[in-house]
């Protein structure tokens, strides 16, 4: 795709900087990006403006919507997201944006305004050195101070940002930059001595021994994660499987790599993962760990994880190696080509049938539950009927961060890659909404659910005038149990149920103390439904068991944006939990 | 154990700051970090003292490399090295009284005067740093005005020093 004007074959032309920078973006394949303006990026929407046939343009309602529909985008797609801000606050607003992306390892290409080079240093109006502010949280970063860098700044930083471990890339852009004119030369080479071009492989030696520690293995494990789903190796990996018969587990930013619904599913791991995936990595005696980090909220107990396990350490970023767990073999590399590799000379485990066994019986007896005669709807409930709803079509899922989020993980049974959408790092409330918009973009025709609680709802809920403005039909499954939920489970857990602030409702209500009597909050607050019909969005509440299913089904089946506000109860945990720095036998279960 | 890296970087704005956030926010040990311009106007050289263990460095090491443009990290304390220090040190030596003796101590370091004022000397030293750090003792009982290191620099012996050279 070129957007050099036909009439000249020359190398240079005569254009304006927000030109040569939006003009850069289209030669990347850029088809949209969440853009909110201001003083100090007028020139770029204008230049947006003259590239619209190429580009759409999204409007957020604040720059941090703007953000996590990129990255929704990028998640969905595996291709950059794109957004853009003006300087001071509405650049700021984008740092968390950056952040998340940076801790989940997605491809973001963010562009900033910036004042004028003359007065940047001067505290000048809506000035914040946000490259400083923003270094140790790219991947890469820019200050671009003379428009002929713009079209070799761009290139780098789409390749910085999607190759490799991905990441975000700040483009920061003062005002001058974007109204100067110039030729500029188009094929300009990158200038990236430190950064490595060639995706690394593993060594065939390297093969061989994860093989012959797969070949001596009676409990073998598979720990996948990310890196899977962003080297797009869940094909190579459900090969493997099919293979060896060795059962998988997944972190929560690898659900979708393997279907939950196989039999050596064994889920998801961790904190808030299941018992048997638990019970599996502490008994098994190999773990074949691919595209993961062993963050914290993995491993509990660093020590005591998968103690009695040798460890093959797939990752393409050497400082995860060895970071946290000391693995026998590590490996440096790109996981699709590793599992390519050993796909063609792994063969069927015939030994490890008692293994699989004991993981099947712990999956039948242990299973993820609640209780289905409760009177009203649990958030678990609700989600299973929306799994169960729409197994059959495209369907993609964001969450917020909280216990609907776990639940989610736990009941929503994935089938494919890039159809899960969770700020699993950084765990930031507010994601669910603008990730699930930026999906929506991503694959039009998909069914693109955020399933959300109304605390993390409230954090980019207007983001709803987005939905209605640019028609996006994206659906709001809201938990709402007028609480902080997670917080609210550890206040049970760990703190004698002593409530500080964590209900939504007015100050003076009972549960504001903890002191309600009943399952469900008095009065509910604030009136989802009035909101979502005051932005223009269709919207029903439920709040009987019986109901629910009619209520889902109307809710997908509706031909744009759509709230669906759940009265779910407050006391409800999300099970089994493994408390911070314990190991599975620590885990709770009740 | 102390490790001597020595990292290759590209000479830009922000470079410096980006590695000393890094090796703050992580929590690493820096004993001294030493930049300068090298033999090729787009490189800089950046050398660190790091303190810990080889998981430390590794981890360091690995941190470093990551950032875009840090071309190439070398612990060269592995190596074959030559290690310096230099400093500068204003002493209170007036004609009636130290003076000869601390001309004397800077005979005996290899030390050399460099500003003569009216009750004190500069004085320039480099070496190692246990060299710099001995003389510094010896300087303390006069009166140390003011001082200022550059912290250390290294480089491996040997022909395959060359900037731009691969190994």
């Amino acid at each position: 795709m070129s957007t050099r004007p036909e009439t000249t074959n020359q190398k240079t032309q005569m254009m304006t900087g927000a030109d040569v920078l939006v003009a850069s973006l289209v030669e990347h394949g850029v088809d949209v990006i969440f853009a909110y303006p201001g003083g100090a990026s007028m020139p770029l929407h204008q230049a947006l403006r003259r590239y619209s046939d190429k580009i759409r343009t999204v409007l957020p309602r604040h720059e941090q919507g703007g953000g996590f529909a990129a990255q929704g985008y990028a998640r969905t797609t595996g291709k950059p997201g794109v957004c853009m801000a003006t300087s001071g606050p509405g650049a700021t607003n984008l740092v968390t944006v950056i952040a998340d992306a940076k801790l989940d390892s997605i491809p973001l290409i963010c562009i900033t305004g910036q004042v004028p080079t003359s007065v940047i240093g001067s505290d000048a109006f809506q000035e914040t050195p946000i490259v400083e502010v923003c270094r140790g949280i790219t991947k890469h970063h820019y200050l671009v101070t003379d428009i002929a860098d713009i079209p070799r700044v761009v290139r780098e930083a789409f390749h910085v940002a999607t190759t490799g471990r991905p990441g975000p890339v700040l483009i920061d852009l003062p005002k001058n930059v974007q109204i100067d004119k110039m030729s500029v030369r188009w094929d300009a080479p990158m200038n990236l001595p430190g950064y490595v071009v060639s995706t690394p492989r593993a060594k065939p030696e390297q093969i061989n021994q994860i093989a012959a520690a797969i070949k001596l293995a009676k409990r073998p494990m598979v720990y996948a994660g990310g890196g899977i789903i962003a080297s797009n190796a869940s094909e190579e990996l459900r090969e493997f499987v099919a293979k060896t018969g060795i059962p998988v587990t997944m972190t929560v930013m690898g659900l979708g790599a393997f279907p939950n619904t196989d039999a050596l599913s064994m889920d998801m791991l961790g904190m808030h993962g299941s018992a048997y995936a638990n019970w599996a990595v502490r008994d098994c005696d190999l773990l074949i760990s691919l595209g993961v980090r062993f963050d914290d909220r993995v491993t509990g107990k660093l020590l005591e994880f998968a103690k009695q396990a040798k460890i093959v350490h797939v990752d393409i970023d050497p400082s995860e190696l060895n970071k946290n767990k000391q693995a026998h073999i590590p490996v440096c590399a790109d996981v699709k080509a590793t599992l390519q590799a050993l796909n063609e000379i792994v063969e069927r485990k015939t030994d490890i049938g008692s293994w699989v066994e004991q993981c099947k019986k712990w999956k039948a007896d242990t299973p993820f539950k609640y209780d289905e005669n409760f009177d009203g709807i649990l958030q678990q409930h609700a989600i299973r009927e929306l799994s169960d709803l729409t197994q059959d079509r495209e369907t993609v899922i964001a969450v917020g961060v909280g216990q609907h989020q776990m639940w989610s993980a736990q009941f929503y049974q994935f089938q494919q890659p890039r159809t899960w959408l969770s700020s699993s790092g950084l765990g930031t409330m507010g994601f669910g909404l603008p990730a699930a918009m930026g999906a929506q973009m991503a694959r039009p025709d998909a069914l693109v659910v955020d399933i959300d609680g109304d605390g993390s709802f409230q954090m980019n809920i207007q983001e709803l005038a987005t939905c209605h403005c640019e028609n996006i039909p994206v659906k709001i499954l809201l938990m709402n149990n007028q609480h902080l939920g997670m917080v609210v489970q550890w206040e049970d857990r760990f703190m004698d149920g002593k409530r500080a602030h964590t209900y939504l409702g007015p100050v003076h209500h009972a549960e504001a103390l903890g002191d309600g009597k009943n399952a469900f909050a008095k009065e509910r607050y604030p009136d989802f439904v009035m909101i979502a019909k005051g932005y223009g969005c269709a919207a029903e509440s439920v709040s009987k068991k019986s109901d629910l299913r009619a209520a889902l089904e109307e809710m997908i089946n509706h031909n744009g944006p759509y709230l669906l506000d759940v009265e779910v109860p407050y006391q409800e945990h999300v099970l089994p939990m493994i408390p911070t720095n314990g190991t599975a036998n620590d885990m709770i279960l009740e | 154990m102390r490790h001597v890296l020595s990292a290759l970087v590209q000479n830009v704005p922000g470079v410096l700051s980006h590695v000393a956030g890094m090796l703050a926010s992580r929590g690493y040990n820096i004993d001294s970090l030493a930049v300068g311009e090298t033999e090729v106007p787009d490189l800089s050289r950046m050398t660190f003292v790091v303190v810990g263990d080889e998981h430390v460095l590794e981890q360091v090491r690995g941190q470093l490399q990551k950032i875009v443009t840090v071309v190439k990290v070398d612990d060269i304390s592995s190596k074959e090295y030559v290690e310096r220090d230099l400093m500068l040190l204003k002493v209170h030596a007036p004609p009636d009284g130290g003076r000869s003796e601390v001309r004397e101590l800077v005979e005996i370091f290899r030390a050399k005067i460099v500003d003569v004022g009216a009750e004190e000397l500069m004085i320039e030293i480099s070496g190692r740093e246990n060299k710099i750090v001995a003389f510094v003792e010896r300087m303390r009982p006069y009166g140390i005005r003011e001082l200022v290191r550059t912290g250390r620099i290294a480089m491996v012996r040997g022909g395959l020093g060359k900037v731009g050279k691969s190994e």
